[in-house]
């Protein structure tokens, strides 16, 4: 009966090989065994958020995932989407909407909203909120939030003009 | 908390899951999209040897249709399900379902087969299977055992899966031009388990009378409750408020809602009311041909 397990993945690109423990988590991993910390650990049980990764192309929650069964899964993380430039105008939303404050919610609002402008270019408000509403934020009243989603759809929209 | 120690193994077919539970024993759990099991063990509500990870098995895979019934696999993943176009032809109620499952990052992991396993009394899909009248094919080193889904429900978080045995796949009845469905839902956050909810399935004939009304609600007891005073009150009836009235009235006796977090029984009495008629008001004359 295997504990550990080799597995070899791709994250943000690159290959890396690790010999993981079964109980370890996608975040842990990540965090602990990678060193790329801008994946967080909120609840640790599925209902915040805070670790939204994403695991062959699709988000999910990277606190209920199990690091041994990502054998051949490419990872995706905030940092390999930040340096991709993928989302760089909703992160510049989020900064002129002052949609971050402590910032520990940030990483997994922007790979779920980066969900929403690849998916669901033409979500409405109300569409925006039911897509994030299983990312807590305890600081800004995600109306800031809302509005930097809204404006980056807007203005990617008015780009294709 | 994290997760208990436990092992993993990878099992490629339904042979290697016959053989590690042989090895195990109790010690040995399914996992499949992992959201429900992971989250509860972070609550070490249970501390499994080992996590047998059946997601890689084939056999488990697909949506198809044979003749008039659509199989689903059991490892469908909910967000699968929610576009699948088979689905959305022959069960609309299941893609309509799915929305009111948790969240997008949720969704794109978890399985209806977790989903009727786990067998949540506030879930979403225990309920859609049996207002379709569908049949769940459960595998053991046996052979294979078909189960009516009202049947497979047996009580709280409780099943008919004996202990060598998973769901393999669900068979529903293609929908006919004649029937109708909904699901509607009281939470209190958008994703959260219902507080009251009910999915419904009936048939309309050409002369706009019920037959087969199959009303079934969760969130109200100790799984999805099919009820039967409420479904009788609407067969062979015109539809109209006189008739929706007639099952309201007879929901009455159809659940015993327990107090929870939520609220005492009446609440959900209440609740319960409220969306039979929300429910049923879609298929009315008018609001059938305003849609
Ligand atoms: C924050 C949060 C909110 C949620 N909200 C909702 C909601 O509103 N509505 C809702 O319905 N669900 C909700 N869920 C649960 C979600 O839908 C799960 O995906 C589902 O209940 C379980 O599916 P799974 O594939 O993840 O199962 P797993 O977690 O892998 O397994 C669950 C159980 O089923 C067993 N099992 C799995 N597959 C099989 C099989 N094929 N045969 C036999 N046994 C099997 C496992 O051994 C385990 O005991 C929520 C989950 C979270 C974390
Ligand atoms: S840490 Fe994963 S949802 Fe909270
Ligand atoms: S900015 Fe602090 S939790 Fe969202």
């Amino acid at each position: 009966m295997s504990t550990r397990h080799d597995i070899t993945l791709t994250v943000n690109g690159e290959r890396v090989t690790r010999l993981v423990e079964a109980r370890r988590h996608l975040i842990d991993f990540l965090r602990l065994d990678l060193g790329l910390t801008g994946s967080h650990a909120g609840c640790e049980h599925g209902v915040c958020g805070a670790c939204t990764v994403r695991v062959d192309g699709e988000i999910v929650r990277g606190c209920l995932v199990l690091a041994a069964s990502l054998d051949g899964a490419e990872v995706t993380t905030i940092e390999g989407l930040s340096d991709s430039g993928e989302v760089a105008d909703l992160q510049d939303a989020f900064v002129a909407r002052n949609a971050a404050q402590c910032g520990f919610c940030t990483p997994g609002m922007v790979m779920a909203a980066a969900d929403i402008l690849r998916h669901h270019p033409d979500a409405t408000r109300a569409e925006i909120r039911e897509h994030l509403s299983g990312n807590y934020c305890r600081c800004t009243g995600y109306q800031a939030i809302v509005d930097a989603v809204e404006s980056t759809l807007t203005a990617r929209k008015e780009g294709v003009r | 908390m994290k997760w208990p120690a436990f092992a993993y193994e990878r099992a490629s077919t339904l042979q290697d899951v016959w053989r590690l539970r042989a090895e195990h024993g109790e010690g040995a759990r399914l996992v499949a999209g992992g959201q429900t099991l992971l989250a509860t063990l972070a609550f070490r509500l249970s501390e499994p040897s080992v996590l047998v990870d059946i997601t890689r098995i084939e056999a488990l895979r697909g949506v198809t249709v044979q003749g008039s019934t659509l199989r689903i696999g059991a490892l469908t993943r909910h967000a699968e399900l929610g576009r699948d176009p088979l689905v959305a032809r022959h069960a609309p109620l299941l893609a309509e379902a799915v929305p009111y499952i948790a969240h997008p990052a949720i969704r794109n992991r978890g399985t209806i087969g977790g989903s009727l396993a786990y067998a949540d009394p506030a879930a979403e899909l225990p309920a859609c299977v049996v207002a379709l009248d569908a049949t769940l094919v459960l595998a053991s080193p046996a052979g294979e055992r078909r189960v009516a889904a009202r049947e497979f429900f047996t009580g709280l978080l409780e099943t008919a899966l004996k202990p060598d045995e998973l769901i393999a796949a669900v068979e529903v009845p293609a929908a006919t031009p004649a029937s109708r469905s909904a699901i509607v839902e009281v939470a209190r956050r958008s994703g959260d388990y219902a507080m009251a909810g009910l999915a419904a399935s009936l048939s309309l004939g050409a002369d706009g009378r019920v037959s087969a009304p199959r009303l079934v609600y969760f969130g109200v007891g100790n799984g999805p409750v099919l009820a039967a005073g409420a479904s009788a009150a609407l067969e062979g009836k015109a539809l109209d408020a006189g008739a929706i009235a007639a099952a309201q009235a007879a929901l009455a006796r159809d659940i015993d809602p327990p107090s929870d977090l939520h609220g005492p029984p009446e609440m959900k009495r209440h609740l319960a009311r409220v969306l039979t008629a929300r429910a049923l008001s879609r298929f009315l004359p008018a609001a059938e041909a305003a849609s």
